[in-house]
């Protein structure tokens, strides 16, 4: 079974909000998915309904602080709580990709399922009256018409620094599957139980170790400079390159 | 949660009609165990039409609960497919239910169509056996409209069986109350309306006990999610310094009331007051003196302090999704 998801590398994010503009751009002219509205986007108080948000969080007390960059859309929960809850079976999960979407000619707008949401992800659309979210491009993945390289969705193709990777969570072999298991993948609020199929990737501290013999030469056995000093007693690091 | 007036006026006016009709089916049970004089049909005919009215009412509020109010009749039809896993399916399928129940017992009552069903050789019986399965229904309303709430995990304030508890005994108070109100207009006997208020008093304090119970509850809640396990990261100290965007969006407008925590302090002891506390005093007063604007004085006042306790109810709610809208 197929799981598609997303993996976002907060290593990597450097909170541009490419993947946000860029979502609200495609999706905003999709024909399944658009328009996606904007209350006074140029005036004081924009707001609208957008599938995908950047925030960013400061971590530990100045001097010791950490910048984080968290995009922030549907999870496209393997045991999502929105389904269930919905009256009408707008809310669906696809049995064959595991992408949540709404119907929206048969929402009626009651906002039961952001209820049952503990993530946030769903947001109303002021106009249209319906619950909106992230389809992962659903309109764009499965393109025949468009390149292969490009049937992936618009925030991944929109990161400036690879921090989106998409693919199947369920093949292990994938991109993302590989990157879940060797760099420390985890899911958001996992005591709830949800299953989260996108997957974030912690921030990781690059850290040199140098020994102090690696700076200075105790001596010089390859004679590439004209350093001449008495040769030391001791063993080091030079020595085993000889 | 931002509370919305469509279910806050929904939950308690249904609420109100399921515990009228409940009410009126006692009175006819009683009278025909002769344990209190017998009415006509006319006075349960008429009494149940005024809960079909509340009952009615609460569905127009529920319109407004929707995207738009079109999707009543474009949609809403669909609301009844997801019974199998929606409590909100089952509740759009229990309401129209309860409104057929009442108007059955309010049709058979008026034209006093009977059948000797279970041979007792009493009258009423038809109507009688069309008030037991009344009963299931209003029974089930009120679970599922309690349970609508109960069932989201994530609001841990309303995650209880508590909230089920009191969405019954609340609406079964109101209805006693009203039925009071409506047994003294129509001039019954002293002892029926002693009946009714005493039945109103003793579930109104029942609900007192109960609406505390979850106040405790809620007070000391713990709460599953933190912004640590909201993005994963292990630190004692993060903070918000950007939600994504300017000016707003569902996410802080959905769930957040925005009021002062001593505004929340005030609804709470007032709803305390006006839905528990007048209300027993004025049912007892109107009782003794057999007043009957003490009495309606006494619904008025409950079923407004019903009203701020709904409005409580959804704002208390806190949702965990709020972890990541913290900050502008």
């Amino acid at each position: 079974m197929t799981q598609l998801a997303l993996v976002i590398d907060l290593n990597v994010c450097v909170g541009c909000h490419a993947c946000v503009t860029s979502c609200k751009q495609w999706n905003t002219s999709s024909e399944q998915a658009g328009p996606l509205f904007d209350d006074r986007p140029y005036a004081q108080d924009p707001t609208g309904t957008f599938f995908n948000r950047v925030q960013t969080y400061e971590i530990g007390c100045y001097p010791h602080t950490e910048t984080l960059h968290f995009p922030k859309s549907c999870l496209h929960c393997e045991d999502a709580p929105c389904v269930p809850v919905c009256p009408t079976g707008a809310s669906y999960k696809r049995p064959e990709d595991g992408i949540v979407l709404v119907d929206y000619d048969k929402c009626i707008g009651c906002k039961y399922c952001s209820w049952a949401c503990p993530y946030g992800a769903r947001e109303f659309d002021e106009y249209q009256k319906v619950m909106k979210k992230c389809t992962l491009c659903v309109d764009r993945i499965y393109d025949q018409s468009l390149p292969e390289a490009e049937r992936k969705p618009a925030c991944v193709l929109a990161c400036p620094t690879s921090a989106r990777l998409f693919g199947d969570v369920h093949d292990p072999q994938s991109e993302i599957s590989i990157a879940i298991r060797e760099q420390g993948g985890y899911q958001l609020m996992p005591e709830w139980g949800t299953k989260p199929a996108n997957h974030y990737l912690p921030r990781r501290k690059t850290r040199m170790h140098i020994h102090e013999d690696e700076l200075v030469r105790a001596d010089n056995p390859l004679k590439k400079e004209d350093i001449r000093r008495g040769p030391s007693d001791g063993v080091t690091l030079d020595d085993w390159l000889m | 949660m931002q509370p919305t007036f469509s279910v806050v006026f929904l939950t308690t006016l249904i609420g109100v009609g399921q515990g009228l009709f409940l009410a009126l089916f006692s009175l006819q049970a009683y009278g025909m165990a002769r344990l209190l004089p017998v009415q006509d049909g006319s006075f349960f005919a008429l009494g149940s039409f005024i809960a079909l009215l509340f009952l009615l009412a609460g569905l127009f509020a529920a319109v407004f609960h929707l995207g738009k109010p079109s999707y009543m009749f474009t949609r809403a039809w669909r609301g009844i497919a997801q019974w199998r896993t929606s409590w909100l399916s089952r509740e759009l399928i229990a309401i129209p239910l309860m409104m057929l129940l009442v108007f059955l017992y309010a049709v058979f009552h008026w034209f006093g169509w009977d059948a000797d069903l279970f041979n007792w050789r009493v009258a009423g019986q038809l109507s009688l056996a069309i008030g037991i399965i009344g009963v299931l229904g209003a029974i089930a309303l009120f679970v599922c409209t309690g349970m609508i709430y109960a069932a989201v995990k994530f609001l841990q304030e309303w995650a209880s069986s508590l909230t089920v508890v009191n969405y019954f005994v609340l609406g079964t108070a109101s209805g006693f109350t009203c039925a009071t109100v409506y047994a003294a207009w129509q001039g019954v006997e002293p002892e029926l309306i002693r009946f009714l208020g005493g039945w109103a008093i003793a579930l109104t304090v029942f609900g007192f006990i109960t609406r505390s119970f979850s106040l405790l509850r809620n007070a000391r809640i713990k709460y599953k999610s933190s912004l640590q396990t909201a993005i994963g990261v292990r630190h004692t100290h993060i903070q918000q310094k950007a939600m994504g965007m300017m000016g707003g969006s569902y996410n802080t407008r959905e769930y957040s009331h925005g009021k002062a925590i001593t505004f929340m302090k005030s609804i709470k002891w007032i709803f305390l007051l006006l839905a528990f506390i007048v209300p027993v005093i004025l049912l007892a007063l109107g009782l003794r003196g057999e007043q009957t604007f003490l009495l309606l004085l006494a619904f008025i006042t409950q079923y407004v302090g019903l009203l701020f306790e709904r409005w409580f109810f959804f704002a208390q709610a806190n949702h965990p999704q709020n972890l990541y809208y913290q900050i502008v």
